[in-house]
């Protein structure tokens, strides 16, 4: 059972020739085709064959200079994938085939990785269920009338689903985090900052982030050390000394400070997601760590700040798309095309412009748009996008004062587990609040990880752990002896 | 009835002389095939990220310090929000409220008035594409230009020039300093140098400013001036009439010479400005600045006092040989070959100057270099050459890259001894008896044809001073 | 202030987003709730509180002004909705029209070039 082997497990298999990189490429197909019709967590298979620059599926196990050698990996569909299709979930890049690879994706290729398919998201990682994605929602592994959670939701349905062991996600609100813990996956968003973003189709450039999704944090680890890294492509990467977190995965906790943040406890979080954590908490108290509650007040404000920040930003970044060097182009309707000039089919170019963006983009999207340009407009800069941008002074400087007292904090990813499809799509308000645990931390760039810790109603809880910044090393660290501890179920 | 003045304001725009793009590495050069120096970043493709080019800094750094701004320690870029297509990513990365300089100035000088303009602002941007009309009605767009670095140099308000020929002045100063740093070619035809004056007129002596327009579409020096000398008479005009002028953006027609309504005001975009989250903040740092102000070329107001100072030259002269750095280095070097800076001088800005011009050669480029030029004077004063025969040689040192000794070589040096040119003034009257008798019977402009017969036997090298002379001599004896 | 339908069709229009009535209807709903939950953020006192645009301690980053290779013309243009001669064709620019030339409102670019 390849499929249910971890990327650890495989490359161990692969060094010691027990298995082969054709049997881990072959089975994982087998297990997509299997589960897909399902799952629907993938939006374009890649053929390595017919991939240049992608090794046959007989290639050399893995060593120091491909660690990932052979090991499959699915891609969020908003990172560039050279001559393969990069959709971003939208109608308006149904047919865009990047000429260049993102920075992660160049460094997969290095590492000898097998990209095996690009996964569903909501279009242009907005939303929280992929119910916003134009080729229909991916559901959930555990429960197909679910949702697996949003923006990435393919890659942690195809994780939890076992069509791969390592999905790259990407993060500007708790894309990453919330699906893996609707899911019951790891998923990692690092500081900003240590990945590189470029090819990453940028939603909100100061929040984005691309991670890990992966079924252990071990894994998750594995998967980090290959894809961060300074890229001189990307001024907003921190020029860092090569990473080792794999080796962060050490079973020990003891002394490590740890604070639970008693608004992340509140905010509509349900309780037995709220028991769930606590009694992950106290696990870790066992093991030796010294928790303690504390307080961040300025927490719930973070939703509105990102909900200000976060369309602002993206109302600027989706201007790119205007029908004239890639993407959907909209065409005059026939009434039109009698009553212009030009003749059939041609329309001005501002309205041409204008029905582009009216039909490549959905209705979310638009929203966000609309709400970004507003916030931007002149005379709202100030009592809108101004003070958002202050807010996100208080919560970095309370998390400052928190790490002054602690490793890391403990709080609940999501405050819920799986919703059910179509269940908040009509009030869009209650599916902006999925993310309100999961958005302080990109606000801050700080880096958090959601493990699996337990289950409602047969459902998944996800347990975020969060940071200092450029502090990985911590959060793996808790993580991993929490996952260890916590054992299966 | 009153007395009307103009308020001239002046944004301008030069593209940089880069290597790369302002942030990407695409070739920045003018022309080419369309399409040809694109990559992701300049093309806006989705994912695409934007990498300061540090030598696009510098540029401003060394203009914004010879334009005598202050240099913002915390710089940082925002973008500017608007939809046109020759704009790839709906935004250009611009600088709105941290610009690299600012609070500036430039001395000017119209009709013996010296002018200080002061500048509120200089910043770095990104330039767009190009679009072409097609004769189908839509367009083509190419996007070579499309992140080419582009510096925009913008006056103080309220305003501090007032006519047009202060605004042509404003501007050649500025290109100079340009081009002094190396930052632009200036070349305002290829449009690597863009000027938009904003201009209002009100009555002298009135406090307020009244609605402005801004020019734009002008492609010369020529048309700067022009465009403003029509745009205060027409505003003159309406206020004249009673009526009001309206705020709005004009385009100049140079083929009719007149200003013609662009936008209005109402049409004014909204831009939405915010701090571009792709770019940190650009720290510029004193020991940054302190290594450009140390390597800071000479810039035009110095080597015009230099040239005045150091060669006796007048202030027009000065003018004339520092309007490029090419031309003031190109005059110290021919001075320092023959020593005779004021004839070098008279033949750069005669000669040498209508040659360059009708064949449209650079200074830099001619195959007449400093040191030939210097020979070529030195060999007039030597007395090895007569000055008509300098004229010749300079011609065909001009044309054909020859050096002024090959031609002495060629056609020997001139003819000073005495008993030849008696001889060959013996020959020319002895073949034109009719004309001497003239000359003598008191027809003295003749003398000039019996010159030019000299000098035509002697192919050109019997010496005219003494030639002249001798024919003096001749005709006091024959009376 | 209560947004109207209008202030979402100037929005949109800055936005270049075709909407339908309907559309319109919805988009004002949204956001008026949206911007009433922005309310905690407007009563805040936050004089003195530096914003934050980037929340890394970066600064000067630039490179060094090389040439790299660019794109080959083909894959310049391999995701155009229309080309012609190797650029790409947009349909006509009323605006352009109206004003008589083709520059571009921002960088004092030259204007239109007949020269095709
Ligand atoms: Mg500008
Ligand atoms: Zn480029």
């Amino acid at each position: 059972m390849i499929c249910r082997m971890s990327a650890a497990q495989i490359r161990e298999r692969l060094l010691a020739q027990e298995i082969s990189t054709a049997d881990v490429v072959r089975e994982h197909r087998a297990r997509i085709a299997e589960a897909e019709p399902v799952v629907r967590a993938l939006l374009t298979l890649i053929d390595p064959n017919e991939t240049a620059g992608q090794p046959d599926v007989t290639i050399d196990p893995p060593t120091g200079a491909q660690p990932l050698a052979g090991i499959p990996i699915i891609v969020k569909d908003n990172i560039c994938t050279a001559r393969v299709r990069t959709t971003c979930g939208s109608r308006i890049l149904q047919n865009f085939v990047p000429p260049y690879d993102a920075t992660v994706v160049r460094k997969l290729r290095a590492a000898g990785a097998v990209i095996l398919a690009k996964s569903n998201l909501d279009e242009f990682a907005m939303g929280s269920s992929t119910e916003n994605s134009a080729f229909g929602p991916s559901r959930n592994p555990c429960d197909p009338s679910r949702v697996p959670g949003g923006s990435s939701g393919g890659s942690a349905a195809a994780i939890a689903a076992f069509e791969a062991p390592l999905a790259l996600g990407s993060d500007t609100g708790g894309s990453i985090r919330q699906p893996a813990s609707l899911c019951g996956v790891v998923g990692m968003k690092p500081t900003y900052g240590r990945v590189s973003r470029y090819g990453l189709v940028a939603y909100a450039s100061s929040l984005d982030q691309i991670g890990p999704i992966t079924r252990t944090v071990r894994d998750a680890a594995m998967l980090l050390d290959i894809i961060c890294g300074p890229d001189p492509m990307d001024s907003t990467t921190l020029d860092l000394p090569p990473t080792a977190f794999e080796d962060s995965c050490r079973e020990d906790v003891r002394g490590l400070r740890i604070g639970l943040p008693g608004e992340y406890f509140g905010l509509g979080v349900e309780p037995a997601v709220n028991a769930a954590v606590r009694r992950a908490a106290d696990l870790l108290a066992d093991m030796g760590a010294h928790v303690e509650e504390c307080s961040l007040p300025s927490t719930e404000l973070g939703l509105a700040a990102y909900y200000i920040i976060a369309p602002a930003e993206a109302s600027s970044n989706l201007a790119r798309y205007d029908g004239v060097r890639y993407g959907h182009r909209a065409t005059a309707d026939e009434r039109e095309a009698r009553s212009e000039r030009q003749g059939a089919g041609v329309m001005e170019h501002g309205r041409m412009t204008e029905r582009t963006r009216g039909e490549g983009f959905g209705a979310e999207v638009k929203q966000r748009i609309m709400i970004g340009t507003y916030a931007l407009s002149a005379g709202y800069y100030d009592a809108y996008y101004l003070r958002a941008q202050k807010v996100r002074t208080l919560i970095r400087r309370e998390f400052a004062q928190a790490f002054e007292r602690f490793d890391v904090l403990l709080t609940p990813t999501s405050p819920t587990t799986a919703f059910r499809l179509g269940e908040r799509t009509s009030d869009p308000m209650a599916m902006k609040l999925a993310d309100i645990c999961t958005i302080p931390a990109n606000l801050a760039g700080l880096p958090a990880i959601s493990v699996p810790c337990g289950f409602h109603e047969g459902l998944p809880i996800g347990l975020q752990i969060i940071g200092k910044a450029l502090d990985e090393e911590t959060v793996i660290r808790a993580a991993y002896a929490y996952e260890q501890a916590k054992g299966e179920g | 009835m009153a007395e009307y003045e103009a308020a001239i304001g002046m944004e301008v725009h030069a593209e940089l002389l880069t290597e790369s793009k302002m942030f990407c590495g695409c070739r920045n050069a003018f022309g080419g095939e369309p399409n040809t120096r694109c990559c992701p970043v300049c093309l806006g493709l989705p994912g695409a990220l934007p990498v300061i080019n540090r030598k696009a800094v510098e540029h401003v750094i060394r203009t914004a310090l010879a334009l005598n701004c202050t240099i913002n320690p915390a710089a940082k870029f925002d973008r500017k929000n608007y939809f046109y297509p020759d704009l790839p990513k709906g935004y250009q990365i611009s600088q709105y409220d941290r610009p690299i300089g600012f609070n500036g100035w430039l001395d000017i000088e119209v009709g013996g008035e010296v002018t200080r303009v002061r500048i509120r602002r200089v910043h770095l941007e990104e330039d767009t594409g190009k679009l072409m009309h097609l004769p189908s009605g839509d367009s083509a767009v190419d996007y070579n230009r499309a992140g080419v670095p582009l510096m925009e140099i913008v006056t103080d308000f309220p305003p501090d020039m007032r006519s047009a020929e202060q605004a042509r002045a404003y501007l050649v100063a500025l290109r100079s300093i340009l081009t002094y740093t190396g930052a632009s070619d200036g070349r305002m035809e290829e449009g690597s140098l863009r000027c938009e004056p904003n201009l209002s007129v009100r009555p002298r002596g009135y406090e307020g400013f009244g609605a402005k327009t801004e020019i734009k579409n002008l492609n010369s020096f020529r048309a700067v001036q022009r465009g403003i000398e029509y745009e205060i008479a027409r505003q003159t005009g309406i206020l004249e009439s009673g009526e009001a002028v309206r705020q709005e953006t004009r385009g100049w027609n140079d083929a009719r010479q007149e200003t013609f309504a662009q936008r209005s005001k109402e049409d004014e975009q909204e831009y939405r400005y915010f701090p571009e989250p792709d770019l940190p903040p650009l720290m510029i740092g004193d020991d940054w600045i302190e290594s450009i102000r140390q390597r800071m070329p000479e810039l035009p107001a110095a080597a015009r006092e230099r040239l005045m100072r150091d060669y006796g030259l007048r202030a027009a002269e000065a003018d004339w040989l520092t309007q490029s750095p090419a031309t003031a280095a190109y005059f110290t070097e021919a001075s320092r070959a023959c020593g005779k800076p004021a004839q070098v001088a008279t033949w750069m800005m005669g000669d040498f100057a209508r040659l360059l011009n009708a064949s449209g050669t650079a200074i830099e480029q001619s195959s007449v270099t400093p040191d030939r030029l210097g020979r070529l004077l030195s060999l007039v004063e030597a007395g090895s050459i007569s000055g008509k025969m300098a004229k010749t040689f300079f011609e065909r040192m001009f044309e054909t890259g020859a050096t002024p000794d090959a031609l002495l070589a060629e056609h020997g040096s001139q003819v000073t001894d005495e008993a030849t040119l008696a001889a060959l003034v013996d020959q020319v009257i002895g073949a034109e008896p009719a004309v001497w008798e003239a000359i003598c019977a008191g027809d003295e402009r003749k003398l000039t044809y019996v010159m030019g017969q000299v000098m035509k036997l002697s192919r050109g090298k019997a010496n005219p001073q003494q030639t002249r002379q001798l024919l003096q001599d001749r005709l006091n004896r024959g009376r | 202030m209560p947004i109207t339908d209008d202030d979402i069709r100037r929005m949109a229009r800055l936005a270049r987003l075709e909407l339908t009535d309907e559309e319109v209807g919805h988009q004002r709903a949204h956001i008026a709730e949206l911007l009433s939950r922005f309310e905690a953020i407007r009563s805040l006192d936050l004089d003195g509180i530096e914003p934050t645009s980037h929340c890394i301690p970066l600064a000067g980053v630039v490179r060094s002004d090389e040439v790299e290779v660019s794109l080959p013309r083909e894959a310049v243009l391999a995701n155009a909705p229309e080309t012609r001669d190797g650029c790409f064709i947009v349909p006509r620019i009323i605006d352009a029209d109206a004003a008589g030339g083709l520059d571009s409102p921002q960088t004092g670019a030259p204007g239109s070039d007949d020269t095709r």
